[in-house]
């Protein structure tokens, strides 16, 4: 009996949530001070309340628990999130190139973030989340309202354009308003690059929700995203709401991205290069695509934070930089190797 | 016997009238072929019908209301395969006669049992069951018409629109798949329209012929009266013969620039 239904198999679950788990004690040991994987263990069952864990005392369970562990589940929630919003964005609109920011988030959360910071306050400061927020969902409603009053009939094309001149727009409006705050640039522009340094588990508590409700949306929607694949009129003919569906997609991915993006800033490149690493690997269809993204969104957000905060210790690397870094080649690498392996 | 009735079926796209006024109804069983020239409006009827493109008139099957139906319920009646597909890269044949049972799922069910079975069926039927493990991307021309008929096939839907099936085909896989297609809508009960290109052949296997030009029917019939010399030389500009092979006429150019 051949494989019927394409489904993520028992065997990578299991692979993906050991590697998930594995790396982010991994990336709780290692810092400033390496703290042993076991104490981490300990600690992170203890808190968790989990019988026979030994509290992990002084100095190593504030790294662990307040410094450390918080920072980590937020890559990975975060990491998860633009993963399989870019991989549903990919599949919706029938675009490689589509990310989590096609439709004007980033832009809309860059926008809020810079008025946020440039009011100066200490008030308006703690509102940058709020403010960027607001943007991006700002933002994405106009490019939905804009694509929908455009072409008709080539709806997913209208809002890609839309989103695109939604997006210049407003980092019009954005450097604009930077410039006129010259001594706020840096801010803005440290902003800009990401960052994932926490304040403890309020920044987790605030985003999780949001990219807990998104990722399962789009995980439930899995299925449909294959249909989408023939195009929308095929889809259509085949008996899918095209457009109602595409509408209920890019709401859950626009939350999840606005609350993620409203506390790290814009972490590019994430979105893109694991759905498409794991297409090389595991193939097109969204079944398998959509939870491994998750999984594996989260992973590479972890790792790419490792890197951020030891490469060049003390001094840390934005985030965005090192996704890009680290990204771009690690890509070329999975699409040279697959390349030859398809040959033979 | 479920029908089809099209009754006064417009198309206007900026203002330029596409499809013009048409009529027509089409029983389960039967296939019907329309044929024109370029640009008489043949493809976006079939779009009108299968529901992607704004139209005007009725569209009735039994005593359902096409345009009342939603993408899913219209789906259950009516499948569509255009004259280019979209064959996407990395999908298994399998999975993508499995879209065809879009219309019976719910949308966010899985497919069942019973659906898995009946993709199963169709390839077991087309002679696909070798294929079923290819990437739909890497057929040739032929596997493709008929991987795509697979797919129209698993939506069970009593009728079949199908866009220039066997346009970029050659002879041997044309004559493959319209006998594949004859011999489904005779034991499965479907009715199907087509659009074609090769005159010849469109009098070979439909019962009947509608010829289109500038979005009006010109003339509808069996083959015998729509393919006639003044109807090709009026409609399409050309200067043909026609013999006649046992009722099916053939159609031949007359060369008319002399040696």
């Amino acid at each position: 009996m051949t494989k019927t239904i394409q489904r993520v198999s028992a065997t990578t679950l299991v692979v993906y949530s050991v590697a998930a788990i594995a790396t982010i004690i991994l990336a709780v040991c290692v810092g400033a001070v390496s703290v042993p994987a076991s104490e981490v263990l300990h600690s992170i069952g203890w808190h968790l309340k989990v019988p026979y864990m030994s509290r992990t005392v002084g100095m190593n369970d504030i790294i662990i628990w307040q410094l450390r562990l918080p920072r980590v589940i937020l890559a990975f929630v975060v990491g998860s999130m633009l993963a399989s919003a870019g991989a549903t964005y990919q599949g919706t609109f029938r675009n490689p190139l589509a990310d989590p920011y096609l439709l004007g988030v980033s832009a809309g959360a860059g926008l809020g973030a810079t008025f946020a910071i440039v009011s100066g306050s200490n008030v308006s400061h703690a509102l940058i989340p709020v403010a960027s927020f607001l943007g991006a969902m700002g933002a994405v409603a106009l490019t939905y309202t804009l694509g929908r009053s455009g072409m008709s009939g080539r709806m997913s094309a209208s809002l890609v354009l839309a989103g695109v001149a939604v997006a210049n727009l407003l980092t019009a409006i954005q450097t604009l308003i930077q410039q006129q705050h010259n001594d706020k640039i840096r801010e803005v522009y440290s902003w800009v690059l990401g960052t994932l340094n926490t304040s403890g588990w309020s920044d987790v508590q605030m985003v999780a929700p949001y990219v807990a409700v998104s990722t399962f949306m789009l995980f439930r929607y899995r299925r449909v995203l294959d249909v989408f694949s023939v195009g929308d009129d095929e889809a259509t003919t085949l008996g899918l709401p095209v457009e109602r569906v595409r509408a209920i997609v890019i709401v859950a991915a626009t939350l999840g991205t606005a609350a993620a993006v409203s506390v790290t800033g814009l972490i590019g490149f994430v979105g893109i290069i694991v759905p498409h690493a794991l297409r090389l690997l595991v193939g097109n269809g969204y079944r398998v695509l959509i939870p491994l993204s998750i999984v594996g969104g989260g992973i590479f957000l972890v790792c790419a934070d490792l890197i951020a905060r030891t490469a060049l210790a003390p001094t840390e690397i934005p985030i965005g930089i090192v996704t890009a870094l680290i990204g771009a080649p690690f890509f070329l690498y999975i699409l040279g190797s697959r390349r030859t392996g398809a040959q033979a | 016997m479920t029908t089809l009735n099209i009754a006064e079926l417009s198309v206007s796209i900026d203002g330029r009238n596409l499809v013009n006024d048409v009529s027509f109804s089409l029983s389960v069983g039967q296939w019907l072929c329309i044929i024109g020239p370029n640009g008489a409006g043949k493809s976006t009827m079939l779009k009108a019908i299968a529901g992607i493109c704004k139209s005007t008139g009725r569209m009735v099957i039994d005593d359902n209301d096409l345009r009342q139906l939603n993408e899913r319920e219209r789906a259950c009646w009516i499948a569509y395969v255009p004259q280019e597909p979209i064959l996407p890269t990395g999908m298994r044949v399998f999975d993508y006669v499995l879209l065809g049972r879009t219309a019976h799922l719910n949308l966010l069910a899985s497919e069942s049992t019973k659906d898995l079975e009946v993709a199963e069926m169709v390839l077991t039927e087309l002679a696909l069951e070798d294929f079923r493990d290819r990437d739909v991307a890497t057929l040739s021309g032929g596997e493709r018409q008929r991987v795509t008929i697979a797919r129209a096939l698993a939506q069970a839907s009593p009728f079949i629109l199908l866009d220039e099936p066997t346009t970029a085909l050659d002879v041997g896989y044309q004559q493959e798949v319209l006998e594949l297609i004859d011999r489904l809508r005779r034991e499965q009960k479907i009715a199907v329209i087509t659009t074609m290109h090769d005159l010849t052949v469109s009098g070979l296997y439909p019962d009947r012929l509608m010829l289109l030009s500038d979005g009006r029917v010109v003339s509808d019939g069996p083959a015998s009266e729509v393919l006639t010399v003044t109807n090709i030389n009026e409609h399409y500009g050309a200067e043909v013969q026609i013999i006649d092979n046992d009722g099916r006429p053939i159609v031949v150019p007359i060369r008319t620039v002399q040696k």
